[in-house]
């Protein structure tokens, strides 16, 4: 799988595992390359962000399966008012809303790598590239999506 | 006391507006007074505007963004005789609402997004009209008509912070983007400035001295899964009305074309044309038609919204101007009335979970 340099500077919040380690496992994933997203051991449905109860079959029996990191722009957004110090002299960027039609069609936020005034077509198909951020406290990957074909 | 399909569960005609009141309203950051101190003199001026020794309150309600009802909901059943809903802000005093927060980290849905640069309310909503104007072709055309209407309708309101700033259709397109879909005009001001109203029991206002403005529904809640995390509402493309919106008419017994005038809670134009819709005031396919600037303002158009300038240009109060307005419209002393509104409907904050709405009406329409 692709590896990114860092697509927005440095200084933004960074992601951090919660306390009550609901979400551990997306976080190590995301670490060793891998996309783990919620999945339920009773009705095998997909669901994200994590939840502690699958909100199809009510079972509490919830795990984290590996799919792959790939998906289609279901929504985009240009954004050009910085409301961070961090992104203040940045310019405009490009969040982008991923879903995952292999798991459900939950849907992921991230950027889009690339020239920020590129046209953003609906529906089309992206990977992800993982953007290791070893000097973060703790170490983190953010999850980016480029363009295919 | 009415019947309806509701039954007993209705609020229809058992509680009613008995005066408003604002303080001045300022630019982010302009208000000489502590905010507390604006809540109290809005407070004081609704209390003269209903006719009512302040003293008499037995109620409050803090007015937040969404959440409207319960002053109303305490009136109908008895658990209170004065309520006084109100909302102060002081942005110079407090944290602004627009920023992002300057943490080293965050957790929990927070850090699936914001790492991302997604952070602040207009990021969070654009994000939900780019889909909503894909799925359904509605033309950001719409959006600038919601917010030409409503700086129109300033132009006439002296409490307005953009009377005598007029907006023309070319400063309106060539305005920055702030997060596209939604260019500077099509997003709330920050403000300062304090509001309130007074609410009382139906038979209580027809005694004092203004027009009793009855409240024909109220209901506040959400589709199932609206607050789903990250980005997930199964109704992604929604201002979150579509349960709500048909409780109402039937709490209210009305229809969207009894409805005389709409005030519609402007976080981002784009979250007012999807309310509207939801509202059933028109279809996706006829929205692009219907909301036009000329349809959209008093005291002739076919839809007369946010007619004290609202959000974008009355004053950000959360809303609550909105309803302070709405009330105006039923008793014709709104600065842009709309003549002989007997129904006047409030939607509130779109595209977040609760939201509330709610419809008020004249005497002769109990």
């Amino acid at each position: 799988m692709n590896a990114a340099a860092n697509h927005l500077p440095a200084g933004l919040p960074a992601p951090r595992p919660a306390r009550d380690g609901l979400d551990t496992p997306y976080y190590e994933g995301l670490l060793s390359g891998k996309l783990l997203i919620q999945r339920c051991t009773a009705c095998r449905g997909w669901q994200w962000g994590p939840e502690w109860i699958c909100h199809r079959c009510l079972s509490f029996d919830l795990d984290w399966a590996e799919t792959e990191a790939a998906g289609r722009i279901f929504s985009w957004e240009r954004v050009w008012h910085p409301v961070h110090p961090a992104l203040a002299q940045h310019g405009p960027y490009l969040v982008v809303l991923v879903e995952l039609p292999q798991a459900d069609h939950v849907r992921l936020v991230g950027n889009l790598l690339g020239d920020p005034h590129q046209p953003v077509p609906i529906g089309g198909a992206v990977e992800g590239v993982f953007e290791h951020r070893p000097d973060g406290e703790p170490p983190y990957t953010l999850l980016q999506w480029q363009l295919t074909g | 006391m009415t019947t309806s399909a509701a039954g007993e569960r209705t609020l229809r005609g058992r509680a009613a507006i008995a005066g408003v009141g604002e303080t001045n309203y300022y630019k982010r950051g302009a208000a000489e007074d502590p905010e507390f101190v604006l809540a109290l003199k809005a407070i004081l001026t609704a209390a003269q505007d209903a006719g009512i020794d302040p003293r008499e309150i037995d109620g409050f309600a803090s007015y937040s963004n969404d959440r409207n009802d319960p002053s109303r909901l305490a009136v109908a059943t008895g658990m209170a005789r004065c309520v006084v809903v109100f909302r102060a802000l002081a942005q110079g005093q407090f944290a602004r609402f627009g920023q992002g927060p300057r943490l080293p980290g965050v957790s929990g849905e927070p850090a699936y997004t914001m790492p991302y640069g997604l952070m602040s309310p207009a990021q969070m909503f654009s994000m939900r009209c780019m889909r909503h104007l894909h799925e359904t072709g509605v033309s950001r055309d719409t959006y600038k008509a919601v917010s030409l209407a409503a700086y129109h309708h300033a132009q006439n309101n002296p409490r307005a912070v953009m009377h005598g700033q007029l907006l023309s259709p070319e400063a309106y397109d060539e305005a920055r983007w702030i997060v596209e879909p939604h260019r500077l005009y099509d997003c709330c001001m920050e403000n300062d400035g304090a509001a309130a109203l007074i609410v009382v029991p139906a038979e209580r206002a027809r005694d004092l001295p203004n027009t009793p403005v009855y409240l024909l529904g109220a209901t506040t809640g959400s589709e199932h899964r609206a607050g789903a995390p990250c980005h997930n509402a199964p109704l992604y493309a929604t201002a979150c009305f579509t349960t709500l919106a048909p409780r109402l008419y039937e709490m209210a017994e009305v229809t969207p074309g009894d409805v005389d005038v709409l005030q519609s809670y402007e976080n981002f134009t784009g979250g007012v044309v999807m309310s509207i819709i939801e509202h059933g005031f028109c279809t996706p396919e006829q929205a692009n038609e219907v909301l036009t600037f000329e349809n959209l303002i008093a005291p002739a158009g076919r839809l007369p919204l946010n007619t004290s300038g609202g959000n974008l240009a009355e004053c950000y109060m959360h809303g609550l101007e909105l309803v302070i307005e709405a009330v105006r419209q039923i008793r014709g002393d709104s600065p842009n009335p709309v003549s002989g509104a007997r129904v006047s409907m409030v939607t509130s904050g779109p595209m977040v979970t609760p939201a509330s709405n709610a419809i008020f009406g004249s005497e002769e329409v109990l």
